[in-house]
């Protein structure tokens, strides 16, 4: 998955927009979207030029981004428990909404809701 | 922010690449159109990627980057599609605008490094020349020093016969000894001298090598020796030639100590 996602911005430079965010952010987005498709067997779902990632602030030195790393710790020890459990089954083991509504009992639209304000949440720590 | 709420939830499990089927295409042919969600999208995926750096991912193996750096060796130069032709097009652009800027910079900057270089280089010269010449100096020495053929004569006091001498210059920490022997009588058959060291802090002595003199009697050990042995005093025995020459058995022809 590495190789695969240098090799393809080798071959389109273009795809990433520096204008538009944060080079770190965007191989973070399209490594972990690659390697889930690779694990899921699927192909891959999203072209990588058509993926746009944003953050803010932008933090391109290593300080800030070890701030924001604190900052988005603490954040994700500050919540429910079971909103971060939703999240990080989400994000770090690539379920489904779906799966993760299997595997915990809960209503599917309240995994879907703790995914999105958990999501939301890491946002209003790096704002704040 | 005007996202619309219907899709609030969807957005967030399609920046997670978790959103399937007809979700997932009744979003996209949305996305399609609405700037906003498109927008909020890019900031989910945003806060996705903060989630990876809340972790140390595992290091990719040795070899990856070895691997990667062959597989790009080996594209060919210019990219083949029309897109991304397309693309790369501005890019090179880019690449030409700041190599020029670059090319500017360096010689602009390169024009002092290189009085600067220029001076280094005449100021190594001298030292080069003035090592060289200590260097011819200390072959010299040392090449007189060792040759077999060098005249070698012995002055004694007027009228006196010559004895049995010998000299040895040692640098400890250099680990260096030189000796030299003169008007050593003749060797019985079947012996030899030694040369010992015998160490200041009342160590065993160390062997230093066994030597057997020329016809006029004289002899240069320049043996291997351990480093930072202090000296106390030097010896020569005389040694069966075959045998062990662990510790000095046989006769003391010549003993010294240090000044």
């Amino acid at each position: 998955v590495l190789q695969e996602i240098f090799m393809q911005l080798w071959r389109h430079p273009g795809a990433f927009d520096a204008s538009r965010g944060n080079m770190g952010a965007w191989l973070a987005v399209i490594a972990r979207n690659r390697a889930i498709d690779a694990l899921r067997r699927r192909k891959p779902e999203d072209d990588i030029e058509d993926v746009v990632v944003s953050v803010e602030p932008d933090f391109a030195s290593v300080a800030d981004r070890a701030r924001v790393m604190e900052k988005v710790r603490g954040a994700l020890d500050g919540m429910p428990a079971p909103q971060r459990a939703a999240l990080e089954m989400a994000y770090f083991e690539g379920l489904t909404h779906a799966e993760i509504a299997e595997k915990t009992g809960e209503p599917l639209g309240t995994v879907k809701t703790r995914i999105r304000t958990g999501l939301l949440s890491l946002r209003k720590v790096l704002a704040a | 922010m005007s996202v619309h709420e219907q899709f609030a939830e969807d957005l967030a499990l399609y920046a997670l690449g978790s959103l399937e089927g007809e979700e997932r295409t009744s979003l996209e042919k949305h996305l399609a159109t609405c700037a906003s969600c498109r927008r909020e999208l890019e900031m989910l995926r945003g806060d996705t990627s903060l989630l990876a750096m809340t972790t140390v991912g595992a290091k990719p193996p040795a070899r990856s980057k070895q691997r990667l750096m062959a597989a790009i060796a080996n594209e060919p130069r210019m990219p083949v599609a029309a897109k991304a032709a397309k693309t790369s097009r501005s890019f090179w652009r880019g690449v030409a605008w700041a190599a020029a800027a670059i090319a500017i910079l360096l010689w602009f900057s390169s024009e002092s490094m290189n009085t600067e270089l220029r001076r280094q280089i005449a100021e190594l010269k001298v030292r080069v020349l003035l090592q060289e010449k200590d260097l011819q100096h200390a072959r010299e020495i040392v090449a007189t020093l060792v040759d077999p053929d060098a005249m070698k004569v012995e002055l004694v006091a007027a009228g006196s016969k010559p004895q049995p001498h010998g000299k040895a210059i040692y640098q400890m920490h250099n680990r260096s000894l030189i000796f030299f022997a003169s008007n050593l009588p003749p060797l019985p058959p079947e012996k030899i001298y030694e040369l010992w060291l015998f160490p200041a802090n009342g160590g065993a002595p160390i062997a230093a090598g066994m030597f057997k003199p020329d016809a006029k009697g004289g002899a240069m050990v320049i043996p291997p020796l351990p480093a930072g042995i202090e000296a106390k005093n030097f010896a020569v025995t005389m040694e069966p030639e075959s045998g062990s020459h662990e510790a000095p058995r046989g006769t003391m022809v010549m003993v010294g100590a240090g000044e």
